[in-house]
């Protein structure tokens, strides 16, 4: 578990890094790769709902300290995409070979319009049609192309826990 | 857990969103900015090639199109430059013309059609042009044609709404002038020699030659008075021939004719 969590923050905090420093700069149409969200969602289907939370809430800090952003808007938003992710994959989306493609797409939307909302509780300026029309397609596109290499790494570092069941031989 | 941290972040949203910039949630993230940042310039130093190199490719993708842009504007300011090159050459040519008509060189007695040259000459066995503007224009046979250079020569063919004009080089054409020098009168033929001028008669190099217009009786010449024609080149006489060799240079340049004004007697 203290492996798991280690690697975990790791795994986010490059995750982050690269996200504010090199993929905001790409902009095509607004829309940029959000590599945060995608190595999230491939934590959370792997390690269940209190670790998807617990690394959406750490990954969201990071970003917004590193982006001097309001302090926990995506630390709000990453830990419920956790959690949610984490209770999917725990639950319908296990063992299931589109369940990172599925939660990424779901994930991508609800976070863009969860943000957009947010922004604007906030009074800051937030276009819906930039965010939802122009930037949103491109940035489903990228997600969805990052989202094949980024579960294949998380896949080899989040081994899947033991099952629990062991072979029970009946006597007699 | 997961209920705790989403409060604790609404929490870190409602101090920080209420407390001044130099509140304590501030400066605890400009504290972790500051930790971030040598990570965030690793990175930046890390991917910078990287960066250069798409950056160059992406480059020669958009310099590709700029170019194909470039290269089609440049095409159309070229047309028209062109265009307002050649507009500005006819608006001179033009107000030349326009000052020519106006001024006191010009013809008494005439008025003037202007008309654009429709067609050259197509061979040099040919020195006719065709002009724009015909007999609804009250244009007729034999009416001089002019520059403000100069005399262009005679229409000799007449359409409804275009004219052939026989050019002062024409073989045909015979202009009969005069040195306002010292008035030494004689034959201009094809532009090119002053014949019919006695040895009495004093002619010099550089002497301008004009139509000299004469009158007897009902006949008079077909051009006005006046019309410059050339400039003499050369003169030479023998002792055999009855007349002077004078040779001339047209003052119209018929190379680069490219509109014309036709005399129409006011009278007519």
């Amino acid at each position: 578990m203290i492996a798991d969590i280690g690697k975990g923050a790791a795994v986010l905090f490059v995750a982050a890094i690269v996200q504010v420093t090199l993929l905001s700069q790409i902009d095509v149409f607004h829309g940029a790769p959000d590599l945060v969200l995608v190595t999230l969602v491939a934590v959370a289907l792997l390690r269940g709902t209190i670790f998807g939370a617990a690394a959406g809430f750490g990954a969201g800090l990071v970003v917004d300290t590193a982006t001097l952003q309001t302090l926990g808007v995506t630390s709000l938003l990453l830990t419920i995409a956790g959690y949610w992710i984490g209770r999917y994959g725990e639950t319908t989306g296990r063992d299931r070979t589109h369940a990172p493609f599925v939660s990424v797409a779901v994930v991508t939307l609800l976070y863009s319009l969860g943000a957009l909302v947010l922004h604007y509780m906030l009074g800051d300026p937030a276009s819906a049609s930039r965010v939802l029309l122009h930037a949103f397609p491109f940035e489903l596109i990228f997600n969805l192309i990052l989202t094949l290499p980024v579960y294949a790494l998380c896949r080899r570092l989040f081994r899947p826990p033991p099952s629990g069941l062991e072979e029970v031989q009946l006597l007699g | 857990m997961a209920g705790l941290l989403v409060l604790l972040s609404i929490a870190l949203i409602t101090i920080y969103f209420r407390e001044s910039s130099g509140g304590g949630l501030h400066q605890v993230q400009s504290a972790g900015a500051t930790v971030l940042r040598p990570f965030e310039v690793a990175t930046d130093r890390v991917s910078r090639p990287f960066r250069d190199a798409y950056g160059y490719f992406a480059g020669l993708v958009h310099a590709k199109s700029e170019n194909k842009r470039l290269r089609a504007e440049a095409d159309k300011w070229r047309q028209l430059a062109t265009q307002n090159l050649y507009a500005s050459s006819a608006n001179a040519d033009l107000r030349r013309k326009l000052h020519f008509v106006n001024s006191r060189a010009f013809p008494s007695g005439y008025r003037s059609v202007g008309a654009d040259i429709l067609a050259q000459p197509s061979s040099a066995f040919e020195l006719q042009v065709t002009i724009g503007a015909g007999s609804n224009s009250g244009i007729q046979e034999n009416d001089p044609v002019v520059t403000d250079e100069g005399l262009v020569g005679t229409v000799v063919r007449v359409a409804n709404n275009q004219s052939l004009v026989a050019l002062l080089i024409d073989d045909a054409t015979s202009v009969s002038a005069i040195d306002v020098h010292t008035r030494a009168r004689g034959i201009v033929k094809a532009g090119g020699s002053f014949d019919h001028v006695g040895k009495d008669q004093r002619v010099n190099e550089g002497d301008q030659l004009v139509t000299s217009g004469w009158k007897e009786g009902d006949l008079s010449s077909i051009y006005p008075p006046g019309i410059p024609i050339g400039q003499v080149t050369a003169v030479g006489q023998n002792e055999v021939d009855l007349y002077k060799h004078v040779q001339l240079q047209p003052f119209a340049n018929f190379k680069t004719l490219s509109s014309v004004l036709v005399l129409i007697p006011k009278n007519r």
